[in-house]
């Protein structure tokens, strides 16, 4: 009696465990949750964004989601034949997508940013990067977040 | 909030042409999202730092349009190359119009 009690709690564990898993797996938006899948399709203007140039950091682990600090920067020779024109920043499980938009010009010489973001939870972080000849590059990162950064 | 007093920092303000300066610029604000309820439930009306810019003898150098997810007071740093002596003219933009300014001069030699 006492054995086949054990034996159903452990496979009801087990049973429980993979349901949990499935439904995990199964609930992973495969898109965003806000807005920002549309803002990249606007931003990239019809182009394909391609992985490279953009290198965004930002930590793994976040316990503070109310300041998060983050640096980005392209590779670019910044001069007026080949330069970035726009950098977006978007976080897609935020309230709303957008997180800020930086503007360079040939006069910058350097295309870095850094600044401090709010991340209401953990989520993917994109960095876009628009050139003067309406080329796209992209970077994205992960951010575990521990307490969310949005209030209320 | 037009009394607010803008903190920059500049890595040098005497630089040889072709080098970078680093700048470090932070403003005090409330960066208040629209998304915050108060006790009584109501929304929190969204007031935000909007757009901040950066001139260099009336040339945009450096821009950035911010939406709620920038933290309050709000940091932002960026790098240039030197290429001309001369005034940097920084800007906060608030929703409501209120706009905060502040000046830097940069020699290039």
């Amino acid at each position: 009696m006492r054995r086949s009690l054990e034996l159903s709690r452990r496979r009801a564990l087990t049973l429980g465990a993979g349901a949990l898993a499935a439904t995990m797996i199964g609930g992973a938006p495969a898109h965003a949750k806000n807005d920002s899948d549309e803002l990249i399709k606007k931003f990239a203007g019809g182009k394909e964004p391609v992985k490279g140039k953009v290198k965004l950091d930002l930590p793994e682990i976040a316990e503070n989601g109310n300041t998060v600090p983050m640096n980005v920067s392209v590779e670019s020779p910044m001069t007026e034949q080949s330069h970035v024109t726009d950098l977006m920043i978007v976080a897609d499980a935020n309230p709303r997508g957008g997180v800020v938009t930086f503007r360079f010009s040939p006069l910058s010489g350097v295309a870095e940013a850094n600044t401090r973001i709010r991340l209401a939870e953990t989520q993917n972080v994109i960095a876009l990067a628009k050139m003067n000849d309406g080329s796209v590059f992209m970077d994205t990162k992960l951010v575990k977040v521990t307490i969310g950064g949005c209030g209320g | 909030m037009s009394d607010v007093k803008p903190r920059i920092r500049l890595d040098k303000k005497t630089a040889q042409k072709g080098d970078v300066i680093e700048v470090k610029t932070l403003v005090s604000h409330v960066m208040e999202s629209g998304q915050r309820r108060d006790s009584a439930g109501n929304v929190i009306p969204r007031k935000i730092i909007n757009k901040f810019t950066v001139d260099l003898n009336g040339k945009p150098l450096f821009s950035a349009d911010i939406e709620p997810a920038v933290s309050a007071n709000p940091y932002m740093q960026f790098r240039f190359k030197a290429q001309e002596s001369g005034t940097l003219t920084f800007t906060w933009i608030d929703d409501d119009g209120t706009k905060i300014t502040a000046q830097e001069k940069i020699t290039v030699s």
